[in-house]
């Protein structure tokens, strides 16, 4: 036996560490999560841009429709699909690759691997989301200020929505590892996020309205996004809202935990 | 050390391993010999705990092997199917195994140069040759420095060198004390490799002995024997229960008798024999032969408990 044999050991810390050397080595991570940052930077100074540029000439119905918090968070929108989709892929990658049998021959237990990645992911992508989305805001804002038509971060409810819009996007990030842990395909995995995230609202209009306005608010999206907004409307209220979507994501992985233990691989 | 108790894994209505029972005992190469489909790799994944077994059980070293405290110090494994993500370097891919442990990093160099990686250790393992893949799969079942090594085909599409290295280094493992588990469906490969032999087909146990052994008892007992009176041994030789060919004037081929029993009743009846040299049947052909029994076996049995298997 060797010096280094003495005290090695699976554990929960250490199967944290070897999940985020598994994150940050590959090309997908960095894409995804550039692309997610720049769009919610890159796209919310562009609505911003535009707005401003446009606001001498808007109409009184336009100005009145204008609200400064939702052009900020008009990047969201494309961020949320790429850190869902990458959600997705940190554990189908494994099973399309095959990496899942050295995975789980290291950690047996198996548990433990589904709990890093989760762990991991969450917290590359708050770290990431809380300073992109704070930049998103001020970037946005100063943009609107020569119209003054923009919004204070100390502003009533602005900055639970900025901070609130990085835990949503952490969360959407973990939903769709969840979705992919059980799906355990790609391809499936990406419709099933896609589906219940984008899909399954507009197919709402087809019930009766007072139907619709009684379930649509509780679906994934609308309860997540609720977070994000100031101005009382058909949502849930902000913390209730992300609340709901934080069970959703707990249920997903809660799923595919016990899936986790049962399943062959 | 590996031990098997009535080891069964059922997929659907499929019985891909039938109540094994074996031990793989430390010290020695022991290879898993049985044709394609014959549950080698099966058993291997059960001995992982990547699939459940539908009955029985297998330990490694005492324990399930999940319920080890440091897995990869146990058993080191190379499966037949890709394990590694393409888009991640040989490097990273080990460093990640060795954190889940707390193995140092000085480990992972360490056997990236003893599987001969160093020059390509920082290239997308998506890129890598055949080859190349066996040996990152080797420096991966070897990272946590384990008591046993179990490896699934491994000199599949190795070229002669690879060959060549894969046999030393399981002969190496196996001399430093470890257990070394190495499956083919290769006869010849086996013959060259393993000390010992746990032979399957169909998921069932065939034989479990050793090579020589298997070896002798696959080869049939074959004997070739040149000896002046030909016609009088051949008739004595009949007369002992062998069948007996006549290649050429004074040359025949006994089967059913070992050379000692030739040599033996030449010597009783005074006759001078030229040659005498046991013959071994094609290694595969034999093979082919004892498996090939088991499978008929197994049709021509009435017994309901495989009949519903």
């Amino acid at each position: 036996m060797v010096g280094w044999m003495t005290g090695i050991a699976v554990e929960q810390r250490r199967v944290v560490l070897s999940e985020w050397t598994k994150l940050r080595s590959v090309r997908s991570t960095r894409w995804s999560l550039l692309i997610a940052v720049s769009a919610t930077v890159g796209i919310a100074a562009l609505a911003c841009a535009v707005v401003s540029h446009h606001y001498p000439q808007m109409d009184a119905h336009d100005r009145a429709d204008f609200h400064p918090l939702d052009v900020t968070f008009a990047g969201v929108q494309l961020a949320q699909l790429a850190i869902g989709v990458l959600g997705v892929l940190v554990i189908t990658a494994e099973y399309s690759t095959g990496m899942i049998r050295s995975s789980l021959t290291a950690v047996p237990k198996r548990l433990p691997v589904l709990w890093a990645k989760a762990a991991v992911y969450g917290l590359v992508t708050l770290a990431l989301m809380i300073p992109a989305t704070l930049a998103a805001f001020f970037l946005g804002q100063a943009l609107l200020a020569p119209h003054h038509i923009d919004i204070g971060f100390t502003h009533s409810g602005v900055a639970r929505a900025v901070v609130g819009a990085a835990l949503y996007l952490t969360a959407v990030g973990l939903f769709g590892l969840g979705l992919g842990a059980i799906v355990r395909n790609t391809a499936g995995g990406i419709a099933a996020f896609a589906a219940i995230m984008f899909v399954l609202p507009p197919l709402m209009n087809v019930l009766p309205a007072s139907w619709n306005n009684a379930v649509s608010p509780y679906l994934p999206l609308a309860a997540g996004e609720a977070i994000m907004s100031i101005t009382p409307g058909g949502q849930l209220s902000p913390w209730v809202g992300l609340g709901l979507f934080g069970a959703y994501t707990a249920a997903a992985l809660g799923i595919a935990a016990l899936l986790l233990v049962r399943r062959d691989t | 050390m590996i031990e098997a108790h009535g080891l069964t894994k059922d997929y659907g209505d499929k019985r891909a391993v039938d109540s094994l029972s074996f031990r793989v005992e430390p010290g020695i190469v022991t290879g898993f010999l049985g044709p394609n489909g014959s549950g080698k790799s099966t058993t291997m994944r059960l001995i992982l705990g990547l699939d459940a077994p539908t009955s029985g059980d297998v330990t490694v070293n005492g324990k399930p092997y999940r319920e080890h405290r440091a897995p990869l110090a146990e058993v080191g494994a190379l499966l037949e199917a890709r394990s590694v993500h393409t888009g991640r370097s040989a490097y990273n891919h080990l460093l990640a195994l060795a954190q889940t442990h707390g193995i140092p990093r000085s480990r992972v160099d360490e056997v990236i140069d003893l599987v001969g990686l160093h020059d390509v250790a920082r290239k997308r393992a998506g890129q890598f040759s055949l080859g190349m893949g066996q040996r990152l799969g080797i420096a991966s079942a070897l990272i946590g420095d384990p008591q046993t090594v179990m490896l699934d085909e491994p000199v599949n599409g190795l070229d002669p060198e690879g060959i060549h290295w894969m046999r030393n280094l399981l002969r190496g493992l196996a001399g430093e004390g470890r257990t070394v588990f190495v499956s083919s469906h290769l006869m010849s490969e086996m013959a060259l490799t393993a000390d010992h032999l746990i032979v399957v087909g169909r998921g069932r146990l065939i034989a479990d002995t050793s090579t020589e052994a298997f070896l002798q008892q696959a080869s049939g007992n074959i004997v070739r024997v040149r000896c002046p009176q030909s016609t009088e041994l051949r008739e004595l030789l009949i007369g002992r229960g062998a069948t007996v060919e006549t290649i050429a004037p004074g040359l025949l081929r006994a089967h059913g008798l070992t050379a000692e029993q030739v040599g033996d009743i030449a010597a009783a009846h005074r006759l001078s024999l030229h040659e005498l040299t046991p013959e071994q049947a094609s290694l595969e052909d034999a093979f082919m032969n004892i498996t090939r029994d088991e499978i008929e076996f197994k049709t021509l049995s009435t017994n309901p408990q495989w009949s519903a298997g």
